[in-house]
């Protein structure tokens, strides 16, 4: 009981480190790449390469003002949005396995914290909360641009949680082929055979996933709550210092989680050549196959926002309500009879 | 198992005290120079003459209530996407009832109008 408690907050804080040095150099990625699809160079200032940028953007946000403008009543509401923001992304990580398990002396490494039967229903359940802090946020900040942007950014967040769902139902209808009990668990997931032609018709599946995930991490072309030239920056617009920083982390941690979610069951998360359980190189070569496929999927994000200019708002939800829902209704039906054939 | 969620339960306490920590660390080490302009809301420059607690758009409602309607429907589709292997035709016919009830609401409000923003 103890021993578990202790390895629990070990792999915590192993997980804390990994989750915000990705962070951090996901700032950089982003701005570096960003500055080479502009045919220019982005931050190389700081360090070689600009590799300290990071370092530095965080160094500032610590030392700047904290702001509670004076017109705001609910200053615990206020501080709490971009605390849930934040650490909601954190929390949703926690059910899935970065590498394969190795005992070492009798004992058993997992490499997650929690293996809970409903993982996947957890980290649906657990990232709606984002949707608390940006209506909170909004709510609290007593600014027109602010309730505002929060309206928007609900309701686009409550809008695509639909598709996402049933592509995710779809997904747990696809662990029955083959075996005959669906299960839940990431770990199960990624451990289930699949059939080539099962690769395949997942693969389709992630096209509109990931278009709901850019809707459901507010990226562009759905960064409609952030739309500069409409509403300033919505919700965060009386938001500064470290509490911007917040929400900024919240929302590049929610990109990480779910490329991390999309990796795992869509493209078999640590699985790859020379990733065998139980060997300490099997180990090593897992965690690289998933960092290497969640820095792909997040390098997909990247150039969708370098690519595709932002769409308007009633653009965004008829696309959800009247194509992406009916048609992720279908691809689950479609799931269901194959799973009643096979 | 109730134990299993223990790690996360610890995972949830160490990351509130995180975010209590660097928002506590950024209001220790931060200035603090207060004045008027600070207490005021963002609007541009401009003092705002109306208030943002105001009637909004109905169509936030809309949106809202029809992703409680659809959740729900979610839900309940994940402990029949678990047994499905076992339910096979059983399984489908009694899932193809549920899901026309809502999809003839679904088109309900897509005629209706729902969806239109102006």
């Amino acid at each position: 009981m103890i021993t578990t408690v202790i390895i629990t907050l070990i792999k915590i804080l192993v997980l804390l480190l990994i989750l915000l040095t990705g962070f951090a150099y996901l700032t950089y990625m982003e701005r570096k790449l960003l500055g080479r699809f502009h045919v220019r160079l982005g931050p190389n200032r700081a360090g070689p390469f600009g590799l300290l940028q990071p370092i530095a953007d965080a160094v500032k946000a610590i030392f700047k003002e904290e702001v509670v403008p004076g017109h705001i009543k609910d200053k615990f509401i206020y501080l709490l949005a971009p605390v849930l923001t934040m650490i909601t992304p954190l929390i949703a990580f926690a059910v899935i396995p970065i590498a394969p398990d190795i005992t070492i002396g009798g004992y058993t490494l997992h490499f997650y914290i929690a293996n809970v039967n409903i993982a996947i229903l957890y980290i649906v359940a657990v990232t709606s909360f984002a949707a608390y802090g940006v209506i909170l946020g909004g709510w609290s900040s007593y600014n027109n641009y602010g309730l505002l942007g929060a309206l928007r950014t609900a309701s686009q967040m409550i809008s695509y949680e639909l598709p996402m769902g049933i592509l995710i139902v779809s997904i747990v209808l696809a662990t029955n082929i083959g075996v005959g009990e669906g299960t839940m668990s990431l770990v199960d997931i990624i451990e289930r055979p699949r059939p080539w032609w099962l690769w395949v018709w997942l693969f389709l599946a992630f096209i509109p996933f990931f278009i709901t995930m850019l809707a459901e991490n507010n990226r562009s072309p759905f960064d409609l709550p952030e739309t500069e030239n409409e509403l300033i920056a919505g919700y965060q617009i009386e938001y500064g210092g470290m509490k911007f920083a917040m929400y900024m982390m919240g929302e590049y941690l929610s990109m990480i989680v779910s490329a991390a979610v999309m990796v795992t069951i869509f493209f078999g998360g640590w699985k790859g050549p020379l990733a065998v359980p139980g060997t300490w190189y099997g180990v090593l070569f897992g965690f690289g196959w998933f960092v290497i496929k969640v820095i792909a999927i997040l390098f997909i994000y990247i150039w969708v926002r370098a690519s595709v200019p932002r769409i308007r708002y009633d653009q965004l939800l008829a696309f959800n309500w009247k194509v992406l829902f009916p048609l992720s209704l279908v691809y689950m039906a479609i799931t269901a009879v194959m799973v009643a054939v096979v | 198992m109730a134990i299993d969620y223990l790690p996360i339960l610890i995972l949830i306490i160490v990351a509130f005290l995180f975010a209590a920590f660097i928002l506590g660390l950024t209001w220790v080490l931060g200035p603090k120079r207060p004045n008027k302009a600070k207490d005021e809301p963002i609007e541009s420059g401009m003092i705002p003459f109306t208030s943002p607690r105001q009637r909004f758009s109905v169509q936030y409602y809309m949106v809202a209530m029809m992703f409680i309607l659809f959740d729900v429907e979610v839900i309940f589709l994940y402990p029949w996407a678990v047994k499905m292997g076992q339910l096979k035709w059983f399984g489908i016919a009694e899932m193809a009832v549920f899901l026309l009830i809502l999809v003839i609401g679904f088109f309900f409000v897509w005629k209706k109008g729902a969806f239109e923003w102006d």
